[in-house]
């Protein structure tokens, strides 16, 4: 077992611990801490993939913006005092089962889908590649994707407007 | 890495989400669940970019799966600001992030 595996278990390892803390944990300003810690195992898996611009925006955007977000909404409301109130037992055992059998039926489509390719797998190459780098990205995202990309802006203008006419008080 | 153990790290993750979807009632934690699932599907993309080996003739082969992530990421973090606001706006009229309570928006 190589190193490039030893590291990638340990990092499946840390994504699903934490990715179930962000659910078991009772303090909401917890579940966000778990949660930053999920997407920075999973820049872990891109910087594995050489996928380098994905893993630098994963941390700014993500763990950086969108987590901040969320904490000044859960402080602003004052969540992390108050307890959820409890939920009927039936109903998470039920959910808990649902999503258990979702996960049992996708992983056996991956088990039948790796004993049919046992022959010539199909290999993601790690720590090597170019594409990831923000060079190559650029190019493309400003010659093929340049339409999609001033989209995007104007998506974040009409998202901008909405949050601001919902915040506004009356 | 055979392709395999990244998508089945990816399918437990969005499991992982669908439960918290399912089972919890903070409305916050639920919203989270969701951008878990999001980063499952980040992550099938970013494993399924890499595994077209460069040539000569296609030296970029599997970098749409890349920039398809950076789109993913503009656009939940759109969503995120919206879907805060909306929270904001339910807890200023209920006082509560329960979810149960959403069918209040009705009347």
């Amino acid at each position: 077992m190589g190193i490039t595996a030893i590291v990638f278990w340990i990092l499946c390892a840390l994504t699903l611990f934490s990715a179930i803390m962000v659910l078991v944990s009772k303090n909401p300003v917890h579940s966000v801490l778990w949660l930053v810690a999920t997407f920075f195992s999973i820049s872990g898996h891109y910087i594995m993939l050489n996928a380098q611009f994905l893993a630098i925006v994963n941390i700014i955007v993500y763990a950086g913006a969108i987590m901040v977000l969320f904490l000044f909404v859960i402080m602003l409301m004052n969540l992390n005092t108050r307890t959820e109130l409890k939920k009927n037992l039936w109903m998470k055992l039920a959910g808990v089962i649902s999503g258990g059998m979702l996960l049992w039926i996708l992983i056996s489509v991956v088990r039948t889908y790796s004993e049919q390719t046992k022959v010539h797998p199909v290999i993601a190459a790690t720590n090597t590649g170019s594409i990831g780098l923000i060079k190559n990205l650029g190019q493309v995202l400003f010659t093929q994707y340049a339409l999609p990309f001033e989209l995007c802006s104007v998506l974040f203008l009409s998202a901008m407007v909405g949050a601001v006419v919902i915040g506004k008080k009356n | 890495m055979p392709i395999q153990y990244y998508i089945a790290l990816a399918v437990t993750l969005f499991s992982i989400g669908v439960v918290g979807v399912l089972i919890r009632r903070n409305a916050i934690i639920v919203f989270m669940c969701i951008e878990l699932m999001l980063n499952a599907a980040n992550l099938l993309l970013v494993a399924f970019s890499k595994t077209h080996p460069a040539t000569a003739t296609a030296p970029l082969a599997g970098i749409d799966g890349q920039l398809f992530v950076f789109f993913v990421m503009v656009v939940a973090a759109a969503e995120v600001s919206v879907g805060l606001a909306i929270i904001v706006m339910l807890y200023r009229n209920t006082h509560s992030v329960d979810v149960d309570f959403l069918n209040r928006l009705k009347n």
